[in-house]
């Protein structure tokens, strides 16, 4: 086995120099009926290049290229710069561990700072922390956060949060007494806040902007709502591209902003790993779950970046910690940065537009055939449609012609039948849209 | 010791990305737009995002640079215990980079992602058959999240059991993960200590499980680096009152193929595919933290599962017992690729001759340096070893002195001040994938610190001098935040 450098001298010698006679004796603890009675039924160890060829065909199974597909809620087609792997490819960054020693990590700390700083710009916001497991799991700790700041017990949960988010939560949150009380949408698209104000010791209201249908929600009227000494607005999000452009929640109003960070330049990889961002104001730092880079010096003065701030965490607090999180999204977060320096301050509002450019030309060219749009609010990248009863059919045979025309919405949203969500980015030329409508409704 | 691996050699500065931006630079490659123009109304769009504007070539040489501050496990020996730093294998990421996998969308229908799903439905399997256990989800993002899954099911089994239960059993050598992930199901941790071998005895749990206690936490082998030979008693008396096991499996990389986790009593295990099966840790993540169950606890594990059906994949949400999602989509699939890609190249003997390797590599750095550090259980040991700076209080020199010092002579320092019940504690996995050469290199290092600490103490006090910074301020970082630029 390549991976391994021990020879039967080695293997032998060391075996002396510990006093025992054989590999076994190292395990003569482990008593009889603890012990596995075979080897581990798995198939015989493969070379590289038969490797290459399983994992091939399976990746085979999946969409070609070829494909055309209009899916996002939640996870999103975009380019991905080719410095990005390249970058990423560098081990000093992708094989080393959590930053313990910051002597021998500056890279990935000052990196992670740099991280910290650009999530605070895009979305607005005073302080992020270096990364969450995903969007959900990220809404999730937003609420625990915000639940040990207000020690309010209910929640108030717009249902155009994305359904996998708020799934999470409840799962997340079952053991707790906190309880959550749905908003529903209204006909516009966006969440229905009329009965917020008489909410009693809400602890938090929860609105996601751009929503699961794409529509930009007024986060400045929710702020405007709630009393921010006892209840918290936490802004959600999808898709952060769309802060290049539009109003961040941060300022809006947003106490803690929270979401999915996978359009940063991260594979979509069929759903993971993603980039859980987290970012608040000032004043809740300490209630922050995760880790934190902090700048600093060295002895001789010198500038220089640390973990900081880790009484909050469990290695230290332990079941007083502010969140269990220890191994989070590193990498990602790191690629995320990448993105972003790469993309820029210019180029990110482009990208923006064109997303949005595209969208509504999509959007626009269905209305122009007739075709239902059934939410009028303004949209970011992804809109909603209703088709005859009779396009499921079509869409299967779609599929085969390798377009995939968005996500069925009646599994999320029973009462709505027949409608798609569908998503637009900048991956798409206009020969692809014109064709995606032509094929649609013909 | 003549030469250290670590040596001089050009590294640059290299200022923060927003120092080096200037107006008018892009370093991506913005196609046209081909469509007409779609203004947004005016109120609803920002000035500025506030992001640097670098060009493509700014952006390389930014994070080549900052790359070389770093040390990675390609870079040496990573003997950071309980955090099984073993090579991490570059076919593994040529797989997962495919573009079938890469470019998968979580939401296509099932028909069009066969070949995602039986990778999934494989990995599960292989799991299964390395831990004895029954059934795996490979959901959680990482063990930490794996324990939190855990948790979950038991304090939905006790629910549906119609007897909610208030406490958990956890030793004190637990990792902190272990108290912190029970506190958020409302568990109270109660500890246990462990007797003079460094090992828990059937007699301190039995004096503490009783009908409120949902059950027991146990890193198996332990964070001493020593194997729970008592646990299948422990788990009879914790099933006995009605209670569960949890393994936490964050130190699997010693008994792979070894030690049948079902037969030791464990209800519930989570593993670490960033540890024990070889995917790259990433500077703090990506990881995945799967768990596999027992059979009677399979209904209670998180929705969606992968069903097979004469060869034909699909993810069902039809578990009315389940605990739920934890992930917005499937968890970590990046990373079970990876994993899938490892097990596969190792098959069964070689995964267990792992284990038999990392079991050697530990028990010969114990029996070498425990001749000149305080060895505080002298046994023999599984993947990791326990010494402490005991030897050295008469000179003031601590433990961190010696890590630091160990980064000159071009090694990663182990893990330090943990576990919590040795003082000035320094654990050490070699790990497998060292040869016997780095390791005698790393025992000679060790030995040259320990006497520099007797005759040279302002060596290790200043130590380490060989890297972009020196030792830092961290109390100023965290007296006076300053998380952002």
């Amino acid at each position: 086995m390549r991976y391994f450098s021990h020879t039967p001298e080695d293997i032998q010698s060391m075996l002396s120099a510990i006093h025992s006679g054989s590999m076994d004796d190292l395990f003569s603890m482990i008593p009889d009926n603890c012990r596995m009675k075979k080897t581990p039924d798995i198939p015989p160890p493969l070379s590289e290049w038969e490797l290459i060829q399983k994992m091939e065909e399976m990746s085979g199974e999946m969409p070609s290229s070829a494909y055309r597909s209009y899916l996002g809620a939640g996870r999103y087609e975009h380019y991905i710069p080719a410095i990005l792997p390249y970058l990423l490819g560098r081990s000093e960054f992708s094989t080393a561990y959590t930053p313990y020693q910051p002597e021998v990590s500056q890279g990935t700390l000052q990196a992670i700072y740099e991280y910290q700083t650009l999530t605070s710009r895009l979305l607005g916001m005073d302080v992020a922390n270096a990364s969450l497991y995903d969007g959900a799991s990220a809404l999730s700790e937003a609420l625990f956060m915000a639940m040990r700041i207000t020690k309010g017990k209910q929640i108030a949960m717009s249902r155009l949060v994305h359904p996998s988010f708020r799934k999470v939560v409840s799962t997340c949150l079952a053991p707790t007494s906190s309880k959550i009380i749905e908003l529903p949408y209204q006909k516009d698209g966006t969440t229905d806040i009329s009965t917020l104000k008489e909410m009693k010791d809400l602890g938090a209201v929860v609105v996601q902007s751009p929503n699961f249908f794409g529509c930009i929600e007024d986060l400045q009227k929710v702020s405007g709502t709630i009393d921010h000494q006892k209840t918290l607005l936490i802004a959600c999000f999808t898709e952060p591209i769309a802060f290049g452009l539009i109003h961040p929640p941060g300022d809006l109003g947003a106490d803690i902003v929270c979401g999915e960070g996978q359009s940063l330049g991260i594979p979509l990889s069929y759903g993971g790993p993603g980039l859980g961002m987290l970012a608040c104001k000032e004043a809740h730092v300490r209630n922050m779950p995760g880790r934190l880079v902090g700048k600093t010096t060295d002895l001789d003065g010198k500038p220089a970046f640390v973990l900081t701030l880790a009484t909050r965490e469990q290695h230290i607090r332990r079941e007083k910690a502010t969140s269990n999180i220890c191994t989070n999204s590193s990498l990602c977060a790191v690629t995320a940065l990448m993105f972003m320096a790469s993309v820029g301050g210019s180029g990110i509002r482009k990208l923006a537009q064109l997303n949005h450019d595209k969208s509504e030309y999509v959007k626009n060219g269905f209305k122009a055939k007739g075709v239902r749009i059934p939410f009028s609010a303004p949209a970011f990248n992804e809109f909603v449609v209703q088709f005859d009863k009779e396009f499921s059919e079509k869409y299967e045979k779609l599929l085969q012609e390798k377009i995939i025309p968005g996500l069925p919405l009646s599994g999320f949203y029973p009462e709505l039948k027949d409608h798609y969500l569908i998503c637009v980015t900048e991956t798409k030329g206009k020969a692809d849209l014109d064709h995606f409508m032509e094929k649609v409704t013909s | 010791m003549t030469e250290t691996s670590a040596t001089r050699g050009l590294i640059f500065n290299e200022p923060l990305l927003w120092e080096i931006g200037k107006k008018g630079r892009i370093g991506f490659s913005m196609p046209e737009n081909d469509v007409p123009d779609s203004p947004l109304d005016k109120r609803l769009t920002r000035k500025d995002s506030g992001l640097p504007d670098l060009s493509e070539v700014n952006v390389i040489r930014h994070f080549t640079r900052l790359s070389q501050w770093n040390f990675g496990i390609d870079s040496g020996m990573y003997p950071l215990g309980s955090c099984t730093m073993k090579y991490n294998p570059k076919i593994n990421e040529r797989v997962a980079s495919l573009p079938g996998f890469a470019g998968a969308h979580p939401l296509l229908p099932d028909s069009l992602s066969q070949g995602i799903l039986r990778l999934m439905f494989e990995l599960e399997q292989h799991l299964a058959a390395i831990t004895g256990m029954d059934s795996v989800t490979l959901q959680p993002s990482a063990g930490a999240q794996g324990e939190l899954c855990g948790m979950l099911i038991f304090h939905a089994y006790h629910r549906k059991n119609g007897k909610p239960r208030s406490k958990i059993i956890v030793p004190n050598t637990a990792h902190g993960t272990n108290p912190s992930s029970a506190a958020l199901c409302g568990y109270r941790a109660i500890g246990v200590s462990v007797n003079e071998k460094g090992i828990l005895t059937p007699e301190a749990v039995a004096a503490i499980m009783d009908e409120d206690t949902a059950g027991i936490m146990v890193t198996n082998p332990n964070t001493l680096g020593f194997f729970e030979e008592n646990i299948q008693k422990i788990s009879e008396i914790v099933h006995s009152k009605g209670g569960l096991v949890y393994g936490d499996g964050a130190n699997m990389n010693a008994v792979m193929g070894i030690v049948d986790m079902a037969a030791c009593g464990m209800d519930v295990l989570h593993l670490n595919l960033h540890k024990t099966f070889s995917t790259p840790h990433g500077g703090g993540g990506p990881g995945a933290g799967p768990v596999c169950t027992k059979k009677h606890l399979e209904p209670f594990l998180p929705v969606p599962r992968i069903i097979e059906e004469k060869g034909v994949y699909s993810l069902s949400n039809d578990f009315p017992d389940s605990i739920g999602k934890l992930h917005a989509f499937y968890g970590n699939v990046g990373i079970m690729i990876r994993a899938l890609a490892y097990i596969r190249s190792m098959g069964g003997e070689n995964l267990k001759k792992a284990s038999r390797l990392a079991v050697l590599n530990a028990n010969y750095i114990k029996e070498k340096l425990k001749k000149v550090l305080h060895l505080p259980y002298d046994r023999i040991c599984m993947h990791e070893c326990v010494f402490s700076d005991k030897n050295q209080n008469p000179t003031k020199i601590t433990t961190l002195d010696m890590a630091k010092r160990l980064i000159d002579f071009g090694f990663y320092p182990p893990t330090i001040y943990f576990p919590l019940i040795v003082k000035g504690a320094m654990m050490i996995e070699p790990t497998e994938t060292e040869s016997k050469e780095e390791i005698d290199r790393f025992i000679a290092a060790m030995e040259q610190i320990v006497e520099e600490a007797a005759n040279q103490p302002d060596l290790l006090r200043n130590a380490p001098g060989k890297c972009k910074v020196r030792r830092l301020d961290e109390a100023q970082a965290a007296r006076k935040p300053c998380l952002g630029g």
